[in-house]
Formats: structure tokens, C-alpha cells, sequence
């Protein structure tokens, strides 16, 4: 039972991160653009964060939660908004192509958040490890008497707030896409900008808009990894990159629909760790398990295109660019 | 007099070199049903594109009520009560139609479903159409497709309606009901126009008729004084002497037969409809047909890239024997190598027959690059013959290696014909081989289509500008709606009669069969 709890904890806390990855690039690919640099958009996202916090925990003397959180979020959004926009523009107004932008947004993400969190730990000293013990602290505050229920309380109170605003991101997120005129337009924009485009809607300031704060949310993903995942520190060992990678397969297995991310994140976070709880696994054989959120994923493709259900495909566009003078 | 619902003065509209409207000014009458009538190309999509809010146009004025406006997108479009159904529908497949119907409007709204559907049931019943708001429009028909695009712009309001060849993707059953319902909109007092070339539907539907040619527009005439003849006359115009040759070539000898050819396109609309005719070595056969009536699909049925129902036979005479080679069922590369060449489809230049980021050069290896022995491609043979077509027909371009992307549409074409000619074809099948040229080198490249007719080639040529098909060509093959509409003599036909057969079937198929048979003996004379 115990070691039940513990795997549910764990995909939990793995999920989240996986989540707001997801629910980020969902919006981008519902308004046409296949936007793979979310891997360096979550970078960007947690060094952001952590510098912010760095420099506001050291230069006052008791640093409050709430500030800090706020910090946190708000750089976290604004850099991976930029990272957004750097790609919106390339992709929308360039027309260049999206898989190169997207794959080169994912490598100048790592980079510059790797050179970044190197650095903050050399100011932090030269044998220590940069640390936001407050900020860190805020992010994993569990809601008290709840938390304290035995099984029920450690299953579903025992994390940080980031773990709950993700649920409700992705709720908000399919109420705008699916029950709004907002959502609406956006949807068409990535089916058929043709359409968008006759219909009256703007569609290039769309794409900007989907694409600038889907990065923004998948940046969150970032800044739990750093402040809660891995308790406020920096690790440059790639890790943030494979958990992107993660979420762009899961918004496939979520068939584009950010209310299946929640348990489709959870689900590679089990699958992700379940080769600790398995008895008796060598080292080789537990990096088979880890596969299985991919091997899930392919299957998952596999059987949407063989269902040839036309409300699980893809959107139509992803990946075009729009031209309106073709002729 | 009734009042001007909108009023174009002076409205000119260029891409490129190529001028799609010139100086067009003409009125549309408030409570009219006004046809813009005119052939491919003339330019009725891009007016109504401008006043839609898809093009802008270089110069000009429109005046909508009497009052000046601009139109800069479909927004300002639909706000001035002018709502246009394109001719490829603009529907989102996986939304319902009730959603298809608020798309880009009221964003600020809430999204209530149940008071769309109330308020499109409410215009179906008004105008007679029939329509479950929670129909998906993947699941729809084509015709579905097409009422609710109406009904969608009905929905946001519009007082003006241009309808873009509605008809062409409509049994004449479903055209019959669209009538009934245009009708029912004039009634209430809606301004329609509609795009066709389809003379019989304009007599029936239109009270006025909007007549333009090559981009200008020409005059507009009352329906009721108005008759097939004269329409056609003022859509084809006179008769320009152009004075292409046309040498005669004595000899002629069966190519190609082709019979009982039906092809139906992906979404199972037949588009070719019992065709066969007879191609001969040593001539041209225009074939004209207003665009979309089964052209493209008959030279790739020929050319193997098209599937034909079983019905079909096109057999393949060799030039110095009697046997005949039946062509279905071969691959394209089978068909190629007996010499059946399928030469640029500009709709299409660059996709289809060069690679537009290759230079001349490389172009001329994607033909050939199966000759060699070696493991390696040879460059050496494709940079002589790139060099050498360069020379002969004048392709201006900086180098054999410059991308061909980067020419203009005339140096394209010449790559692409002078490729193909460089293998010695027997069949030569051209598609709008002049599209978007200059005077000049469309001469070039009929004079290089001649060569190729004295040599004894059969030269199949798809055209859209009627002089030039009655000049060069030996005989003129008409489709309408995928049918044979008859096999005319190049040098006796009149033009009239031409146009009016592009756009309506004949009945008379007696006498049809008898001047393609007379035209046939003629040429094989």
C-alpha cells in the first residue's frame, strides 16, 4: 500500500510538469502550428523563474511567499511567452518551416537556460548548489488539515498549489476551446484558415495570441520541474528536455483535448515510474519500462488513425502556413 | 429605375504581369438577380473577390448605397451586408453547422448552442432550405455543403449574395431547388449575384446579365431580350486574327483511340462521361471546355495517373506498325516509355513537372536519371541538353543551375516543353501551354508544337482562349460536363458555335456523331 501511495505521489508530481507542457502546446496546435521547441520553452521557463526568485531572495531580507510566487509565475510566463513569439514570428510572419523552428527553439531553449542555471550556480559558490529556499518552500506548501487524512489525504492533498492549477488549466482551456466563440474562431484558424479568414477572423493575430500564451503555460511546467520537482535548484543534466518531449507526445495520446491530459498525464507518470515498484528489474530491463509512455502514445495513434474518427485526428492545418493572395 | 445596390467605378486588379480586371465599371441593382457571365479567366471571381474582401484592388472605386466604402477583408465585407459563397466552400469538416455558421462573428458572445440552431431553423423555414444544425459537415453532401454556406451568410445578415458558380457541384434536381431558393431571396428583397457560364441556368434564374471578357467588362443586358446566341457572342467576342500557322500535314496515322472513357473523381462525381475519340500523328487536337469539365482528368487517364472505370479501352497504335497496345492498366513509366508525354499542367507548372528549388539541369536528370549504368548519376548528358534546349528556344535564365523556381512562367514553360520534345515523343499532351505568357513566347511554343506536328507527332492541346484553339488546331474537341460536345473541323468551325457547345450539351447526337465522323475521314484523309 504503501509503495502504491508512493507511485501515485510520484506520477503526480511528474504528471504536472508533463501537464502544463501539454496543455501549452494543445492551444498552439489547435490554432495550426506544431510548435516542437516546447522542451526549450519549459527551460525557459524554469530558468526564468529561478533567477527572478535568486535575485529577489537575495537582495531582501525577509522574502515573502506570496511575492515570490508571483515572481516566479510571472517571469516564468513572460520569457516563455518571448520564446513563443520568437517562434510565432518565424513561423506566421517568416513562413518558415515549423518542425525546424520548433526542434531550433528546443535547442536554443536548453542552451540558454543551461549557460543561466550554470552560472547561478557559480554565484552561489563555487562548491554549492544554487538554492530558493523560500520560494521553493511556497511552491510545496501543502493545504494542512487535509493533506493529514491518512491514504486520501496523501493520494490527493499531499502536494503544491501548481499540482491543482494545472487541473484547472486544462479545465479552462477545453471550456474555451470547445464552449466559446473565442475558442471557436481559434479551432478554425487551425482546421481551415481559409475559412478564418472568410469568416472576418484575424487569423495571424490568433496564432500570435494561441501560440504566446500556450508557451506561457507550458513554461509553468518549467517552473514547477525547478521549484517543486526538484525542490529549487538547477540541474543541467537534460532533464527538463526529456520530460518536453513527454508532453508533446501526451497532447497525441490526449488526442488534442486538454480534459484528457489530466489523466493521460498521470498515466505516462505511473507508466514513467512504475519500473521502481516492479521487483526484481535490472538495470537494463528498467529502461524498457521506461519506454512505455511512447510505446502508449504509438498505439494510441495507431488506433485513433485506424478508428478514422475524424474528431481524433490531428487539426487540419497543423503544420501549414497560411498565404492569402495564393493564387 | 431601381436604386444602384452597389456601383463599381473604374476597379482594375493585377498579379503579377497578368491583369485580372481592367478597369471594370458596372452597377448591380438593389432586388436583382444579376449573372456575371463571361469564360475561364475572365475574370468574374476575382470582381466578386474584391467586393468579399479577399483581393484588394490597385485602383478603382466601389460604391455600396451610393455610399463610397472600402472593403479590406471579409469583415468590412460582411458589415456592408456583402456575403459571398466561394466556389470552394470555406467549412470547417469537423464542427457541426450550427458552429460553422458563428464562426468569426459576435466573439464576445456566448456560445449558445441552442439559440443558433433556433435562429438557422428559423431561416431554413423562411427560405425553404433543409438543414439539422448538428450535422457534422464531414457527413454532409456536397450540395449540403453549398446551403449551408448560404445559409451561413444569410445568418450573419447579408442583404447582397454572390454565389460563385454554385451550380457546378449540383445535379440538376439540386440546382432546380438552389433556384427556388434564390428566388424565395429576392422575394425578400436580397440582391444576388451569380458567377456561371452556364447559359440555360442564366436565361432561367437571372433578371439582368453582367457580360465580361479577358477582364473587361462589356455590357449588361436585360435577360428577357436576351438569347443563347447573343449571349455567347458577347462572351466569346469577335474573332481575332491571329495568324498562327498551321501547316498541313498529309499522312495522317492512327495514335491513339479512345472509347467509352468514364472517370468519376475522389468524391464519386463522374467527370468524364462515355468519352472516345481518336487521336491521329501529324495533327493537333484542341480540345476546349469551360475549366473543370473533365480536361485534366482526360489527359492523366491518358497519361496512366488517372484510374478509368472498366469500361473503358484506350489503345496506343505504334507509329510503323498496325498492332495496337492497350494503355490501361500500364504505369505511367510503361506509357512514358512508348512515348505518350504528358507535357505541363500550369495549373499546377512547378508541382508536377519540375522541381521548382532545381536548376535546369537537374530538372532535365529527373527524366533521365534511370539511363545510366553506373551506381552514380551521370550530370554530364543532362547539362548538354539543358544547355542545349537554352539555346534553342531562348530561355533567358543566369545559369543551367539557377532554380527554376526563380524564372518567369514563360522560361518555365519552354524548360518544361523543350524536356519533353528532347525525348521524341509520339503523343504529345499539352494543358494551357500559353497560361500567363506573353504574346511572344506563346508564338514561340506554338511554333515548337507545329515541329513537332510535321514530325508526325499527335499533339493533344488543352486551351482556354477559343482564337487561338480555332488557329491552330486541326480539329476541336468540345467537353461539357465530361461528354464528348461534339468533334469540330479547326478550319471550318465558327466560334460561336464552339462556345455554345462549351456551355451546353447538344442533343442532337445524330448529327453530332456524323460531323465527328466527317471531321475524323477528314483527317485521316
Amino acid at each position: 500500500m504503501q509503495g502504491f501511495v508512493t507511485l501515485i505521489q510520484a506520477a503526480v508530481f511528474f504528471g504536472t510538469v508533463i501537464m502544463f507542457g501539454c496543455i501549452g502546446e494543445i492551444i498552439a496546435e489547435k490554432a495550426g502550428n506544431l510548435n516542437l521547441g516546447v522542451p526549450g520553452i519549459m527551460y525557459l521557463g524554469g530558468i526564468a523563474s529561478l533567477a527572478a526568485v535568486f535575485i529577489y531572495e537575495g537582495s531582501t531580507e525577509n522574502p515573502s511567499k506570496a511575492v515570490c510566487v508571483l515572481i516566479a509565475l510571472v517571469s516564468a510566463f513572460c520569457a516563455s511567452a518571448l520564446g513563443g513569439l520568437i517562434y510565432a514570428f518565424l513561423t506566421i510572419t517568416l513562413r518558415a518551416n515549423q518542425n525546424v523552428t520548433g526542434l531550433t527553439l528546443t535547442i536554443f531553449g536548453s542552451g540558454v537556460a543551461n549557460f543561466f542555471g550554470g552560472s547561478l550556480n557559480t554565484l552561489a559558490g563555487r562548491f554549492e548548489q544554487i538554492a530558493v529556499p523560500v520560494t521553493s518552500s511556497a511552491f510545496r506548501t501543502t493545504i494542512t488539515p487535509l493533506a493529514d487524512l491518512g491514504i486520501v489525504g496523501k493520494l490527493f492533498f499531499s502536494y503544491g498549489f501548481m499540482v491543482y492549477l494545472a487541473i484547472l488549466c486544462a479545465i479552462i482551456v477545453h471550456r474555451f476551446l470547445m464552449h466559446t466563440r473565442a475558442g471557436l474562431n481559434l479551432r478554425t484558424v487551425g482546421e481551415n484558415p481559409q475559412a478564418a479568414d472568410a469568416a472576418g477572423i484575424n487569423v495571424t493575430k490568433n496564432k500570435y495570441l494561441a501560440i504566446c500564451i500556450g508557451a506561457g503555460i507550458s513554461g509553468f511546467g518549467g517552473v514547477y520541474y525547478v521549484m517543486d520537482y526538484i525542490k529549487g535548484t538547477w540541474a543541467n543534466d537534460g532533464s527538463i528536455e526529456k520530460l518536453g518531449w513527454l508532453a508533446v507526445a501526451l497532447v497525441i495520446f490526449a488526442t488534442w483535448k486538454s480534459i484528457n491530459a489530466i489523466w493521460g498525464a498521470y498515466l505516462f507518470g505511473i507508466l514513467y515510474w512504475m519500473y521502481m515498484y516492479i521487483p526484481g528489474l535490472t538495470r537494463s530491463s528498467q529502461e524498457i519500462f521506461k519506454m512505455l509512455p511512447y510505446v502508449v502514445t504509438i498505439i494510441v495513434l495507431v488506433v485513433s488513425s485506424m478508428k478514422n474518427s475524424r474528431e481524433k485526428q490531428p487539426p487540419a492545418s497543423l503544420g501549414l502556413a497560411y498565404f492569402r493572395e495564393e493564387r | 429605375m431601381a436604386e444602384t445596390a452597389i456601383a463599381l467605378k473604374h476597379v482594375t486588379k493585377t498579379f503579377g504581369s497578368v491583369v485580372a480586371n481592367d478597369d471594370v465599371t458596372m452597377e448591380i441593382r438593389k432586388g436583382e438577380i444579376l449573372s456575371l457571365l463571361g469564360e475561364n479567366g475572365s475574370g468574374k471571381t476575382t470582381l466578386m473577390n474584391m467586393l468579399s474582401g479577399i483581393y484588394y484592388p490597385d485602383g478603382g472605386e466601389i460604391f455600396v448605397d451610393g455610399n463610397k466604402v472600402t472593403i479590406r477583408d471579409p469583415k468590412d465585407a460582411y458589415e456592408l451586408g456583402i456575403g459571398m459563397v466561394h466556389q470552394h466552400f470555406k467549412l470547417v469538416d469537423v464542427f457541426t453547422a450550427a458552429e460553422n455558421l458563428v464562426i468569426g462573428i459576435d466573439s464576445h458572445k456566448k456560445l449558445n448552442r441552442k439559440e443558433i440552431a433556433e435562429s438557422m431553423r428559423w431561416i431554413c423555414e423562411k427560405y425553404g432550405f433543409r438543414m439539422d444544425p448538428e450535422k457534422k459537415v464531414y457527413d454532409m453532401s456536397v450540395s449540403e455543403k453549398q446551403t449551408l454556406e448560404i445559409i451561413k451568410v444569410l445568418y450573419r445578415g447579408a442583404r447582397i449574395l454572390i454565389l460563385d458558380e454554385p451550380t457546378a457541384v449540383l445535379t440538376p434536381q439540386e440546382t432546380e431547388k438552389l433556384f427556388a431558393v434564390i428566388r424565395n431571396m429576392k422575394e425578400d428583397g436580397k440582391t444576388v449575384i451569380i458567377i456561371t457560364h452556364k447559359l440555360h441556368e442564366v436565361l432561367s434564374v437571372s433578371d439582368r446579365v453582367a457580360i465580361l471578357r479577358k477582364g473587361a467588362y462589356i455590357d449588361t443586358i436585360e435577360t428577357a431580350k436576351a438569347d443563347e446566341s447573343i449571349l455567347t457572342e458577347m462572351m466569346v467576342g469577335e474573332k481575332v486574327e491571329l495568324n498562327i500557322e498551321r501547316p498541313e500535314v498529309k499522312d495522317k496515322k492512327k495514335r491513339l483511340t479512345i472509347q467509352n472513357l468514364t472517370c468519376y473523381n475522389a468524391e464519386g462525381v463522374k467527370v468524364l462521361d462515355d468519352v472516345s475519340f481518336n487521336v491521329y500523328g501529324g495533327e493537333i487536337l484542341g480540345i476546349a471546355g469551360v475549366s473543370g469539365n473533365g480536361q485534366k482528368e482526360l489527359l492523366e487517364a491518358i497519361a496512366g495517373l488517372q484510374s478509368a472505370a472498366p469500361e473503358a479501352q484506350i489503345d496506343y497504335f505504334l507509329p510503323d506498325a498496325e498492332e495496337k497496345i492497350p494503355l490501361l492498366g500500364k504505369t505511367p513509366r510503361q506509357i512514358r516509355d512508348l512515348g505518350v508525354h504528358l507535357s505541363f499542367v500550369p495549373e499546377d507548372r512547378l508541382g508536377m513537372g519540375l522541381v521548382g528549388t532545381m536548376g535546369m539541369a537537374e530538372n532535365m536528370m529527373l527524366k533521365d536519371y534511370r539511363s545510366g549504368k553506373s551506381f552514380f548519376v551521370g550530370k554530364k548528358h543532362p547539362k548538354e541538353l539543358a544547355e542545349k534546349i537554352r539555346e534553342e528556344l531562348g530561355v533567358v535564365t543566369p545559369g543551367i543551375s539557377t532554380p527554376v523556381r526563380r524564372l518567369s512562367g514563360g522560361n518555365v514553360q519552354k524548360v518544361l516543353v523543350g524536356r519533353e520534345i528532347a525525348e521524341n515523343p509520339t503523343v504529345l499532351m499539352t494543358a494551357y501551354a500559353v497560361r500567363g505568357l506573353d504574346i511572344n513566347t506563346s508564338y514561340t511554343i506554338y511554333h515548337l508544337l507545329n515541329e513537332q506536328k510535321m514530325k508526325g507527332v499527335a499533339v493533344i492541346y488543352v486551351g482556354e482562349d477559343l482564337d487561338v484553339l480555332m488557329e491552330l488546331c486541326d480539329r476541336i474537341l468540345v467537353l461539357c460536363g465530361g461528354k464528348v460536345n461534339g468533334i469540330l473541323d479547326g478550319r471550318t468551325a465558327k466560334k460561336e458555335e464552339v462556345g455554345l457547345r462549351m456551355t451546353k450539351l447538344q442533343n442532337d447526337s445524330a448529327p453530332k456523331k456524323k460531323t465527328a465522323k466527317k471531321s475524323e475521314e477528314g483527317a485521316a484523309k
